[in-house]
């Protein structure tokens, strides 16, 4: 392709990229160490409100923001380091705590115990992910032809549903006197409330996000055994390769670059896990980054709301995802350039 | 076509005709409004849209919407629904327009309580308030010959005979889902226990012996509740209750009427009212009312101000309050108070403070959620929840200019 093809095609793509991806990163890395702070006073103020019999009117000292002549608040926007971020992490409280061996103050501040659920949700789902799905796809592709299209149709229902949906479907089963909490009390004889144990509502995410995302793992991998040598699996057979042996040197070795397509798809959307958290109402219990920097966003009922944190801990985030994409994506560089 | 579209026409005129007559006049300017969503709205809503001309969005999230909608220029909505908390950024911001000269010109039918007043100046019309108080099984109580609790730990005396009785699954319920509701249950109950949240120079006063006391009550509460009760809100207890799972309950005002409806309650008449419980005997009761009505934004012409405030009246006539009388506490004249009113209006008249319309107040309510909620699950002492409140709100207000 001619090189002015070549970017007549790419163009447009590319900075619509740069308009709506990187300008909105650029935008919230500012914020991330920018501070804007209302200028603020003391003034007395009369409120009078309702009550029985009649109204009830107090004085006080509030704290107003300061107008300017269009009536618009007075902000000190100032640099202001990495502020935003220490009050994400808290790294005194953390060295603190590592220096008199009290681990649990860590789990104490919201950042740590996000990370800490985030880590354990992403890397107990992948591998989960990844063999059921292979294992979906290797039981389709050897099922008689007849029945194999229900049964995709089947398979893929999960991946259908809306995440929040499914979820919320799933909670109700195990919320209060729920079908399944019923079924569960009927086997082991005593009362039981799911929601209250933190460690279950963490199983039940993870149990939901398999259920979820392996049908995009069979999917992929499905196709891919389409593509799988017939002759060198013939070979096998003739030398003696037992059925694991054929699925361990012959059709693995074939999907492997699938294996890691789907390892960093995976990788990327567990590691901002956000709507298991609220179809399960889990905040109580368990939250995760995404979470944390969607609560910052949340005004209070007085407006107030730290988009500063909020730029903080998604740029935390979003380092967070190259780290853990990092050893994948050096793999397949290096196989590449081999 | 053109006979079918002529019929249309006249029937869409007919059906606007008979809908601007509930209204004492039509309505010429067209008018936006948004409020909140729960019932006594919807009917507001209703009669408002009777005028003609109006639009109206009944919104959940109406809290978080209206303060950047009225900031606009011109505001995306004429009237906003506001309440003692949502009522702080648009005075602060000076997107709502005084009311002065309007209620001079058509208030006449006004209860001067519904005034809301500050420095002087009518910035909001209440239309009514909401609490929680006592709600309790009347049948339940007469039969265990149960005397009506004054204070928690009388009521926690009660909780423990009733579930002694096995009568019900749990004998108390309560909004403490993981979210603002928890929120307001510790608020009732630390200004229960006397507690200031501030001090005069915006520095945090909760970590006091209010808010040891206040942390104790709800852990000692919690064991009466289903042990679900993180994810517990206002419909949540109140199918609690209509399904005869709990026998009594601080409760908003609001749902009260939901009791008496035959078509999803198994406890019609049979749900009893009183005063919210006082945390320390003789003390006011433990908790803090909140009205709710509508302002008008700022950045509109004279004459769609007017209009709007006409429409907004017209919504919360006498005669609207006539037709639903019991849906909510309402500040109307020709309310009548009903038999569900009772504990509100008891409530009120034991000398229950309004919440504070300040800044502070939703930081400080903003970190108090977060942290109770870890010591109810267990996971902070009641000294490192108050510790982590001061903290977290020291940090928001610094971020807010208030420090």
């Amino acid at each position: 392709m001619r090189r002015k093809t070549f970017w007549k095609f790419v163009g447009p793509s590319v900075a619509l990229m740069l308009f709506f991806i990187a300008a909105p990163l650029v935008a919230v890395l500012w914020q991330s160490f920018f501070l804007s702070v209302p200028v603020v006073q003391s003034v007395e103020v009369e409120t009078c409100s309702p009550g029985f019999p009649s109204q009830t009117c107090v004085t006080e000292l509030k704290s107003r923001p300061v107008l300017d002549e269009n009536g618009r608040p007075v902000t000190n926007t100032a640099f202001v380091g990495l502020q935003l971020y220490n009050a994400v992490v808290q790294p005194e409280t953390v060295w603190q705590a590592l220096k008199t061996g009290d681990y649990e103050a860590i789990l104490r501040i919201d950042f740590w115990r996000a990370l800490r659920f985030t880590l354990t949700f992403t890397f107990v789902t992948l591998p989960l992910v990844l063999s059921i799905g292979l294992a979906i796809a290797l039981a389709v592709n050897n099922a008689a032809p007849k029945v194999r299209g229900p049964v995709i149709f089947v398979s893929l229902l999960p991946y259908i549903i809306t995440p929040v949906i499914g979820g919320i479907s799933i909670y109700w089963l195990f919320v209060g006197d729920g079908i399944a909490t019923r079924l569960i009390e009927a086997v082991i004889d005593r009362n039981i409330a799911v929601m209250t144990m933190g460690w279950a509502v963490e199983a039940l995410m993870m149990f939901y996000r398999v259920w979820h995302v392996a049908p995009f793992a069979f999917v992929i991998f499905y196709a891919g055994l389409q593509g799988v040598n017939r002759d060198t699996l013939e070979s096998a057979m003739i030398d003696g390769a037992s059925r694991f042996e054929r699925l361990r040197y012959v059709i693995i070795p074939h999907l492997m670059p699938l294996i890691i397509f789907v390892t960093l798809i995976h990788l990327m959307d567990s590691y901002r896990v956000f709507e298991e958290v609220v179809a399960f109402n889990a905040q109580s219990q368990r939250i995760s980054l995404q979470w944390l920097t969607y609560d910052f966003l949340q005004p209070d009922d007085s407006g107030n709301r730290s988009i500063g944190r909020a730029s903080a801990s998604s740029i935390l985030t979003m380092i967070g995802i190259v780290i853990i994409l990092f050893p994948v994506l050096r793999r397949t560089w290096r196989d590449h350039k081999s | 076509m053109l006979k079918t579209i002529t019929v249309a026409f006249a029937l869409s005129l007919m059906a606007g005709g008979s809908a601007l007559a509930a209204c004492a006049y039509e309505n010429k300017v067209p008018i936006k409004a948004i409020t909140s969503a729960f019932p006594a709205y919807e009917v507001i809503a209703a009669k408002m849209k009777e005028c003609g001309n109006v639009q109206v969005e009944l919104d959940q999230e109406v809290r978080t919407k209206s303060a950047p909608a009225l900031a606009a220029n011109p505001a995306l909505y004429h009237i906003s629904s506001v309440h003692n908390g949502t009522i702080v950024p648009l005075i602060n911001e000076d997107t709502i327009r005084p009311l002065d000269d309007l209620v001079a010109k058509f208030g006449q039918d006004l209860n001067p309580n519904q005034l809301i007043k500050i420095d002087g100046k009518i910035v909001a019309i209440a239309f009514m308030v909401n609490m929680q108080h006592l709600m309790y099984r009347k049948d339940i109580f007469d039969d265990l010959g149960l005397e009506v609790p004054a204070t928690y730990d009388d009521l926690l005396a009660v909780a423990e005979k009733i579930k002694a009785a096995g009568i019900v699954d749990y004998p108390l319920g309560a909004t403490f889902k993981a979210d603002w509701n928890i929120g307001i249950d510790f608020v009732n109950l630390f200004v229960g226990y006397g507690g200031e949240f501030v001090n005069a120079d915006n520095t945090p006063a909760i970590n006091s012996e209010a808010g040891l006391k206040t942390l104790e009550m709800m852990k000692k509460l919690a064991e009466y509740m289903d042990p679900e009760y993180l994810v517990a809100d206002a419909t949540f207890v109140q199918q609690q209750f209509q399904q005869k799972k709990i026998a009594m309950s601080n409760f908003w005002a609001s749902r009260a009427a939901k009791m008496d409806d035959a078509a999803e309650s198994q406890v019609v008449g049979l749900i009893g009212t009183a005063a919210a419980p006082a945390a320390v005997a003789g003390g006011i009761p433990a908790v803090m009312f909140s009205w709710d009505g509508f302002a008008i934004a700022k950045n509109i012409s004279d004459e769609e101000a007017e209009a709007a405030f006409r429409v907004a009246l017209e919504g919360g006539d006498q005669e609207m309050v006539e037709e639903n009388n019991d849906l909510a506490i309402w500040l109307i004249n020709g309310y009548k108070p009903g038999e569900m009113a009772k504990g509100a209006i008891d409530t009120m008249q034991k000398g229950a403070k309004p919440n504070p319309s300040t800044t502070w107040r939703g930081l400080i309510t903003d970190a108090i959620e977060k942290n109770v909620v870890e010591y109810m699950t267990g996971k902070k002492t009641a000294e490192q929840t108050l510790e982590a409140i001061e903290a977290g709100y020291t940090t928001s207000a610094r971020e807010a200019g208030l420090l």
